[in-house]
């Protein structure tokens, strides 16, 4: 044995400092916090932060209702146009979305929270435990939703409220997707996403059948007869590789993988994490996993990307809450070499990039090298469509890219499927616009099956 | 530096701005730390005959708020002082012994019998006080006895209380006006008849705040009731600057001194009240929202601004504005002006346009090529103001005056000339133009 043993531990920190570094990212503004925040807005005509709100929320009513008083009528607000309005809330990146392009950035540098105060809307409602949606009448029409994830979720509960029925097929034993395996923890505490699953589902009239998967447990062929339409979100199932030798070795893992089981574990002393990280890529995934290993105990944790800061998919604000969680953050470096010993990862050799070498910060010329010891390596470059399960048998998508094509209705190219939310190809790869998809669909869908056009000859 | 020195009806004091007859002054205690923090005088808070009336126990203010909280204005159920009458006069007596260069004026309020006020002047005159106000302004518990603005409704009751007054007492006289009348001109008018030497208002405006919609009961509750208060604060001074210069203005009343009440928060609130010519003025909600230290502010508010205009005293622009208050038969028709929006200031809410387009004139277009723009359509634009006083970025929709050209919505040529109502075409009863 080499003398070189990978430091991978659990219950690196005590009781209180898990729960610290795991409570709540933006605690919940209370009543006087909201109202001062509501009465900031200016209750614009043609708001422009409901026009960059991918669902339409009609921002300026719902802020309006909190400072009424009547913060269930702007939860109502809310929710009609995106019924995840609580994980939104959460999770949407609104520096890049409603409140960067609030007209109060003009006057005082500084938008309305509007963020903060949807979350306030729609917790009080929870709060309340107050169902305000009920099942449409029944149509007799059946309909197959794949993936109950953000986009399968809101379509399923769009159809219901039209009265068609239902069926939700699951491959995982949890409904929300990405919002319960993948949403960095800070940012949905206390089981939120389950409660706004129940929340969903208490519209009555979706079923739900766990531990189904499309490709192996059900064929598209199968739902297309079963059923007088199909939606699909599937979102990303695999990742992509890095392409390096030995990237198969201990310690070099998935990010959405390790993500996944931090976000299941009824315990997190109980999860082990390496003393030196190393983060390869830019998205949200990859500042997730670095924040969230760091907030694990690991010591060291660095972030490298491959191009300039100002190329990086997360946003300046995910970039400084990754600094200031500790996370060091390195640009323009690619990973070209993977070092082991014993089967287990020790360092990754980088080199500095050389055509997008102008971005800052730099610290090297291009082509330079450097090495960074690592007990684990993330990868977070990117997930992959798996798209087997849609072109395998008989009944065949169009693809585009490496995601299925979709309309502006997000119809797919056969007539009674659609599809949403991260498998569809030109989406945003954001909860919020999953949901808007779902939402979209559905209305389609909907037309679709009242026409009674016959489905096929 | 300005001299802010004043002098009402021979009452001197270091500056104009008095604490008006209410809470802030119903103690040597609180008296002595609105001296210290600068306040140029004072109406004690108003006396009465022993035994001293009472007041209820419980809430006595309910509120009206804007965007954070700020308070616009609040009403009271309070009457007058609940203290003897003899601990008020040994401690105005002390007070302006000890503060001989502030204003000392003492409220006050008796049936409406002579004897009553033959009994209390000596009384009060005794302390060296500077002079009387009398209360013919509360609007609520006093008006049922027939005391307060039950008095000051009544304009023969006001004209004879000031001649008892005058007969009976040697000190200036102020009488302080009821705004919950049609015409503040008929009790100013027969103050001055009474000859009292001055008038002082608004007291306060009768009011329900709110109503508890949980509890069925306006507010302020008392053991679920409510009765009408007494309005107050910044959300009155319209009101009272209205009623100030009626009076200022009025034939019969002119050069009749007035100490102005109502709203006033800062120095330019009372700038305003000066320019219509009153006095000098007075302040209770503001004082009792922020406490005494806004004096600081009003002083020296006043002095800069006054330094700024090159006015030496007050006289120098006491007065000033009351000649340009008209009826509005006398304002100018040829006058036309059309909103200009600042294309830097404005950050692009919408707010002009869609208050123009679904209540007013249709003046105002919100994209340009395409995107968010707003723009005025001086063809549709009646210049009514309403756009700059919903914009929430100060300065950035001005109205501006057409001096030359022709008017695009009217076709008629924009002219110097004056002309009003009295000599339209359009007016049945118009006169010949000159
Ligand atoms: C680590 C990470 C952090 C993120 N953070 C944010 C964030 O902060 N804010 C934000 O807006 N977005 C974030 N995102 C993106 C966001 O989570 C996704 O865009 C969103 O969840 C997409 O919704 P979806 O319904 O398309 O897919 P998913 O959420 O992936 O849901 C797909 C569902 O389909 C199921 N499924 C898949 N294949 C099959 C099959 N063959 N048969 C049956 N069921 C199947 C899955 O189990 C899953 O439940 C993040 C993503 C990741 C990976
Ligand atoms: C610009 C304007 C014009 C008004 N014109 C009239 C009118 O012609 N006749 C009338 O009875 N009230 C008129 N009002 C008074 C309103 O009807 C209403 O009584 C008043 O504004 C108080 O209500 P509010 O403050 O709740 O809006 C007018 C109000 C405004 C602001
Ligand atoms: S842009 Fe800002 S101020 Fe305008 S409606 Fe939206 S949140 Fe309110
Ligand atoms: S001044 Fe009146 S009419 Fe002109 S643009 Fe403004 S709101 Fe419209
Ligand atoms: S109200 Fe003012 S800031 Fe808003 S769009 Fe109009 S001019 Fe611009």
């Amino acid at each position: 044995m080499s003398q070189h043993r990978a430091d991978i531990a659990a219950g690196r920190l005590s009781k209180a400092e898990y729960a610290d570094n795991f409570a709540d990212l933006h605690p919940a503004l209370d009543d006087h916090q909201a109202l001062v925040e509501a009465d900031r807005c200016y209750f614009c005509d043609g708001a422009p932060c409901t026009t960059a709100c991918p669902t339409g929320i009609d921002i300026p009513m719902f802020i309006r209702q909190i400072s009424t008083g009547n913060p269930k009528g702007a939860a109502a607000t809310i929710l009609r146009d995106n019924i995840m309005g609580g994980m939104c809330a959460r999770v949407c990146p609104t520096e890049t979305l409603c409140e960067e392009v609030c007209v109060r950035n003009d006057a005082e540098d500084k938008p309305v929270k509007i963020g903060q105060l949807q979350r306030f809307a729609t917790d009080t409602l929870f709060a309340a435990g107050k169902q305000i949606f009920e099942k449409g009448a029944d149509t007799g029409k059946r309909v197959a939703v794949v993936g109950g994830g953000p986009a399968g979720l809101a379509c399923a509960h769009a159809l219901a409220r039209q009265g068609h029925a239902v069926t939700v097929f699951e491959v995982r034993d949890k409904l929300g997707g990405l919002n319960e395996y993948g949403i960095a923890a800070y940012k949905t505490v206390d089981n939120f996403a389950q409660h706004e699953v129940d929340y969903i589902l208490g519209v009555g009239g979706i079923a739900v059948e766990f531990g189904k998967r499309l490709g192996a447990d059900v064929t598209l062929g199968q739902l297309r007869s079963d059923y007088d339409a199909v939606f699909l979100g599937l979102g990303l199932g695999a990742v992509n590789a890095l392409t390096l030798k030995g990237e198969e070795m201990a310690g070099v893992l998935d990010a959405v993988d390790y993500i996944a089981d931090l976000r299941q574990a009824k315990d997190l002393s109980t999860l082990p994490v390496g003393r030196r990280i190393v983060v390869i890529g830019g998205g949200m995934t990859a500042i997730d996993i670095a924040v969230q290993t760091k907030r694990l105990g690991a010591e060291d944790v660095t972030l490298v990307y491959r191009r300039g800061k100002e190329f990086m998919k997360a946003s300046a604000y995910e970039q400084e809450l990754a600094q200031i969680s500790g996370v060091k953050i390195k640009y323009s470096a690619k990973p070209v070499r993977l070092l082991g010993e014993g089967g287990h990862v020790r360092a990754v050799e980088f080199e500095y990039t050389q055509a997008l070498a102008k971005s800052l910060p730099r610290t090297g010329s291009g082509g330079e090298r450097f090495t960074l010891e690592a007990d684990m390596v993330f990868k977070a470059i990117g997930q992959k469509f798996v798209a087997g399960p849609v072109t395998g048998g008989n009944d065949v998508l169009e693809l585009e890219g490496e995601r299925i094509a979709v309309n502006d209705d997000r119809r797919t190219s056969l007539p009674d499927v659609w599809a949403g939310g991260d498998c569809i190809a030109g989406g945003q790869d954001l909860t919020v616009s999953g949901v808007e998809d779902g939402k979209v669909a559905a209305v389609a869908i909907d037309t679709y099956l009242r026409g009674g056009a016959e489905k096929r000859e | 530096m300005a001299d802010i020195r004043s002098n009402f009806l021979g009452i001197k004091s270091p500056n104009p701005f008095w604490l008006a007859s209410a809470p802030p002054t119903d103690k040597e205690y609180n008296v002595v730390r609105a001296f210290r923090a600068g306040w140029g005088g004072v109406v004690w808070k108003t006396l009465g005959e022993d035994p001293p009336i009472v007041n209820i126990n419980g809430p006595r203010y309910g509120a009206i708020y804007g965007g954070d909280r700020r308070l616009l204005g609040f009403n009271n159920v309070e009457l007058i002082t609940d203290r003897p009458l003899d601990v008020n006069l040994r401690e105005i007596k002390q007070v302006k012994r000890d503060w001989p260069d502030r204003a000392v004026v003492v409220s006050l309020m008796v049936p409406c019998e002579e004897q009553a006020w033959k009994k209390i002047l000596p009384l009060v005159e005794d302390t060296g006080a500077d002079g009387i106000e009398l209360n013919f302004g509360c609007p609520h518990g006093m008006s049922e006895r027939g005391m307060g603005s039950a008095v000051g409704q009544v304009p023969e009751y006001v004209e004879m209380v000031a001649r008892w007054c005058k007969q009976h007492s040697r000190m200036p006289l102020i009488i302080k006006l009821t705004p919950n009348i049609t015409d503040i001109r008929f009790p100013a008018r027969a103050s001055k008849q009474g000859g009292a030497d001055a008038v002082s208002l608004i007291n306060t405006i009768k009011s329900i705040m709110s109503v508890d919609l949980d509890k069925m009961t306006p507010a302020p509750d008392t053991d679920g009731k409510g009765s009408h208060g007494g309005f107050c604060g910044p959300a009155v001074k319209p009101i009272a600057l209205h009623m100030v210069a009626e009076i200022v203005r009025d034939a019969e009343t002119r050069g009749y001194p007035v100490s102005a009440i109502g709203g006033i928060t800062t120095w330019r609130d009372a700038a305003e009240f000066l320019a219509l010519g009153a006095g000098n003025v007075q302040v209770c909600t503001a004082a009792m929202t922020y406490g005494f230290r806004i004096v600081e502010d009003m002083i020296e508010g006043l002095k800069n601004w006054m330094d700024e205009k090159g006015y030496g005293r007050l006289d120098d622009f006491i007065g000033l504005a009351n000649p340009n208050f008209v009826e509005w038969q006398d304002l100018n028709l040829n006058y036309v002006a059309k909103a200009r929006i600042n294309q830097d200031l404005c950050i692009k809410c919408g707010r002009c346009y869609v208050a123009c387009e679904d209540t007013s004139h249709q003046a105002i277009s919100n994209a340009k090529d395409g995107r968010r723009h707003f723009e005025i359509i001086d063809a549709e634009c009646v210049g009514c103001n309403l756009c700059v006083c919903v914009c929430p970025v100060e300065n950035c929709i001005t109205m501006e005056p057409m001096t030359s050209g022709v008017d695009p919505r009217t076709g008629l040529p924009i002219t110097k000339d004056y002309a009003n109502w009295t000599t339209h075409p359009n007016n049945p009863n118009r006169v010949a133009a000159e």
